[in-house]
């Protein structure tokens, strides 16, 4: 059931990533992101992220992707062109994938020690109680670090759009 | 046959496939709010493997650096999309072909 269910998300994943890569007009892309970042919330969970899963709906799919929803529809981006490669491109690039995904593969598999797989409920530590225990204690000063970072980033964001440049 | 539970080199090769994918669309895409998707898509690929090792590990601090990575993603995607507005408010256009003042 377990491997069921992460080969559908996983497909889904990779499906839309390529969807992103390979659509021409921004919206598409934005949307087939969304979908990405669906699927990845579904496999924080099967790993026991409830809090990260959560988080990742609310601020990923929901924020940014509105905030960038909205710039595209502000700017009104249309399809791009496509640029010609050369010919070498065409030539290289889909053996020189395979070689990088096989390395990349291989890895993996030998890095990562053999041990007991990914189980639905092997991990408990991931709610929002255990987070934030320790959101509060242990990383407290890098917690408040962050909150000025984006206090700084939201300035900077209202200083540059308001800008009028000659 | 499929195993009764996922091997942890699987979520890593997922997250290895999504960050090429953010690569490539990195280097392939003409458009600049694309080209910031993209980015993303790379972010998100590093927090599954963070959240994975977490997994292995039997520690919670791996989710909680992909929180701060999703913070960081957000100051990221304000700042950047503002400088994505000015631009094109200054030169009308969103092809990172033209806007190459910075070449000379």
């Amino acid at each position: 059931m377990d491997a069921i269910l992460f080969l559908i998300f996983a497909a889904v994943a990779v499906i839309c990533g390529l969807n992103l890569v390979l659509q021409t007009h921004p919206i598409s892309s934005a949307l087939s992101l969304v979908g990405v970042m669906g699927s990845l919330a579904a496999l924080y969970l099967l790993l026991g992220g409830e809090f990260i899963a959560a988080a990742q709906l609310i601020v990923y799919a929901g924020a940014i992707m509105v905030l960038f929803i909205f710039v595209i529809m502000l700017l009104n981006a249309g399809s791009e062109h496509r640029v010609q490669k050369g010919p070498w491109v065409k030539f290289f690039a889909i053996p020189l994938l395979v070689a990088f995904l096989g390395l990349l593969a291989y890895v993996v598999e030998t890095v990562v020690a053999p041990g007991e797989g990914v189980r639905f409920g092997g991990f408990t530590q991931g709610s929002a109680l255990d987070i934030g225990k320790k959101l509060f204690t242990v990383y407290m000063l890098p917690f408040e670090v962050t909150s000025v970072l984006i206090l700084i980033a939201i300035l900077g964001a209202i200083v540059l759009a308001r800008k009028e440049l000659d | 046959m499929l195993p009764q539970s996922v091997p942890l080199s699987w979520y890593l090769a997922l997250s290895a496939i999504l960050f090429s994918l953010g690569v490539a669309g990195f280097l392939y895409r003409r458009n600049v709010i694309t080209v910031f998707m993209s980015i993303e898509l790379m972010l998100n690929a590093v927090n599954l493997s963070f959240v994975a090792f977490s997994y292995k590990l039997k520690q919670n601090d791996g989710h909680i650096f992909s929180f701060f990575v999703m913070v960081v993603a957000a100051a990221e995607a304000a700042v950047g999309l503002a400088i994505i507005l000015t631009v094109f408010k200054n030169r009308q256009t969103l092809e990172i072909d033209e806007l190459s003042s910075l070449k000379n």
